[in-house]
């Protein structure tokens, strides 16, 4: 707690500098949305996405399976290209800057976007190497400066006093939530700006889950946070945004109290109070 | 009402118990037809071999003597060849296998070529032979050198390690991917720090079947025409050779009763290289086995 209050401190400064006379509400975005669609080969799976997320909030993405919220998420860092056939048009900016621009390493990228998968998905090695994985692809190789990565990195995702004595433990020896405490370590290592969360606890008991959510709410403080989830109540908990995405478009987007309270659309307040999906 | 009748069921039931006994039997016994056949093997070559099996044995050259036979030269030779194959086939099939599996394109040509390396696995030694005589021994001029016989060994061997470090490269959980580049890895980190990392049990347990193949073979050192009878240790990759398998071949063909018990202390010889080789990969395989 008190190494997050620490870091803390810095980026604050850094963005009062940046827009020192805009007031808390008028926060910078981190990603914009132009006009973006998505195909998987001849599946049109995103249609037409215009969509502004802030950044130091958690936006919250909702809507029932096969609606494309994996896919939008997942085309934030680029990660959905993995996918063979994958074709898109329209943009994505990043800061300010179209993520599909021909010059746009995804390398780059993905270093300041960070991403938590659905199922914790650690390497076979020991948690100490699980958290220096990214610094160490990035080039550090100062053991001294490694240490405090790890630490940090760890209590950063609250599982610095489950695992302190045993670093060098294979990481497949903790429980499931563990594991995923784990993963959201390995990416805060990389110190992102974004950190995407792709149904973080749809393979978690409710205990681990009540405690990533607990996580998410004070990463918020640092870093701007996107998450996929299946479950509203989750959504309604700890989001301030929430987008509900349908048929690959997105139906409405606002505040969280605003989409579980008082929705626009007829097909939010039919979703939310359960009549589909 | 009730389809099944309790009186019916019960006098069915004797019948079906002893189909079930029966077809257990009859697996059994395919199973102790293999058993059988290896033991009796084992048996014979054992009880041929064993009267010439001693240090000499393993120290003398090959000679026209039965007695004074030795497979020095064979041991020797086989182990410089394995030397050459080793390297070659692991070099090259490992690469070939990333490239095809995180490289290449999942496109028709891509698939031929993937079909036809499983394929080639399955082409007759001998044909390797031809190749191996056409392109090393006579067009790179090589002679009937370690080097030669090597690069054929490499080849007929090659397909065989390609599809294994393929599948074990497959059998990496996209999860792990899907990791490293999610923290901004390269794709070649990728490869270096997770994806081989985890391959490696099953890439070596592989990589060693194939070589123990490779140390058994003997069609291909026929074509290639490699001498039985070497009174001298190969000093270099460019000497000539003779190999195990080649010199059990030639003991067992000679009309001399004597030399079918040389050659089953031969054989005795190789297998006992060949079980070492196994057992070394079910041990990296055990032991560095990752679960997930």
């Amino acid at each position: 707690m008190i190494q997050v209050a620490e870091k803390k401190t810095p980026k604050i400064v850094v963005s009062n500098t940046k827009q020192a006379p805009v007031s808390r509400q008028q926060k910078e975005f981190v990603f914009q949305t132009k006009n973006f669609d998505l195909w998987y080969s001849e599946h049109h799976a995103l249609k037409n996405l215009t969509i502004d997320i802030a950044e130091n909030e958690v936006t919250a993405v909702i809507g029932p399976s096969g609606c494309g919220k994996s896919t939008y998420v997942k085309a934030l860092n680029r990660m959905v290209e993995l996918v063979p056939g994958v074709r898109t048009t329209g943009e994505i900016n990043y800061r300010g800057r179209n993520i599909f621009s021909a010059d746009y390493e995804v390398e780059e990228l993905r270093t300041k976007v960070g991403m938590v998968f659905q199922k914790p998905n650690p390497f076979p090695k020991s948690i100490y190497d699980n958290i220096a994985y990214g610094p160490r692809i990035h080039g550090i190789k100062n053991k001294k400066i490694l240490d405090e990565i790890v630490e940090k990195s760890l209590r950063g995702a609250a599982i610095w006093d489950d695992v302190k004595d045993r670093l060098h433990q294979n990481a497949y020896s903790l429980s499931g939530g563990q594991q995923q405490r784990i993963c959201i370590a390995r990416c805060l290592a990389i110190e992102p700006d974004v950190i995407l969360m792709d149904e973080p606890t749809s393979a978690l008991d409710p205990i681990s889950t009540l405690k990533v959510e607990e996580l998410v709410q004070e990463l918020k403080e640092q870093y701007s946070i996107i998450i996929v989830t299946h479950n509203m109540q989750q959504a309604a908990r700890i989001s301030d945004k929430t987008a509900f995405f349908l048929n690959g478009e997105i139906v409405e987007f606002d505040q969280t109290d605003k989409i579980f309270s008082n929705p626009t659309d007829r097909r939010t307040e039919d979703y939310i109070s359960g009549r589909f999906g | 009402m009730k389809y099944l009748n309790d009186v019916l069921v019960m006098k069915r039931m004797g019948s079906r118990l002893t189909f079930n006994k029966v077809w257990k039997a009859v697996f059994l016994l395919a199973t102790s037809f293999a058993l059988l056949s290896l033991i009796v093997l084992l048996f014979r070559i054992f009880s041929q071999g064993i009267g010439y099996l001693n240090i000499d044995f393993l120290t003398n050259f090959a000679s026209r003597i039965p007695a004074k036979a030795g497979i020095k030269a064979a041991l020797i030779g086989s182990l410089w060849l394995m030397a050459v194959v080793a390297p070659v086939s692991i070099i090259l099939g490992v690469s070939t296998a990333i490239y095809l599996e995180e490289y290449a394109k999942k496109n028709k040509i891509n698939d031929f070529i993937r079909m036809n390396i499983a394929n080639l696995a399955g082409v007759p030694s001998i044909v390797f032979g031809l190749l191996g005589l056409t392109i090393f021994v006579r067009m790179m001029d090589l002679g009937k050198s370690i080097l030669a016989a090597g690069f054929t060994m490499s080849l007929l061997i090659l397909p065989v390690i390609i599809v294994a470090a393929q599948e074990a490269i497959r059998a990496v959980p996209n999860e792990q991917r899907e990791a490293s580049y999610g923290m901004g890895a390269t794709k070649w980190q990728t490869i270096v720090r997770v994806v081989l990392p985890a391959a490696i049990p099953g890439i070596l347990t592989g990589s060693i079947l194939a070589l123990s193949r490779a140390i058994g073979e003997t069609a291909p050192l026929v074509v290639i025409g490699i001498p039985v009878i070497l009174q001298f240790l190969p000093t270099g990759l460019l000497d000539s050779f003779t190999a195990l398998p080649m010199q059990i071949f030639d003991w067992a063909k000679r009309p001399q009763e004597e030399f079918q018990y040389v050659a089953a202390a031969g054989i005795v010889v190789l297998m006992t290289v060949l079980v070492l080789m196994n057992s070394i990969a079910v041990i990296i395989r055990n032991k560095f086995q990752k679960r997930y």
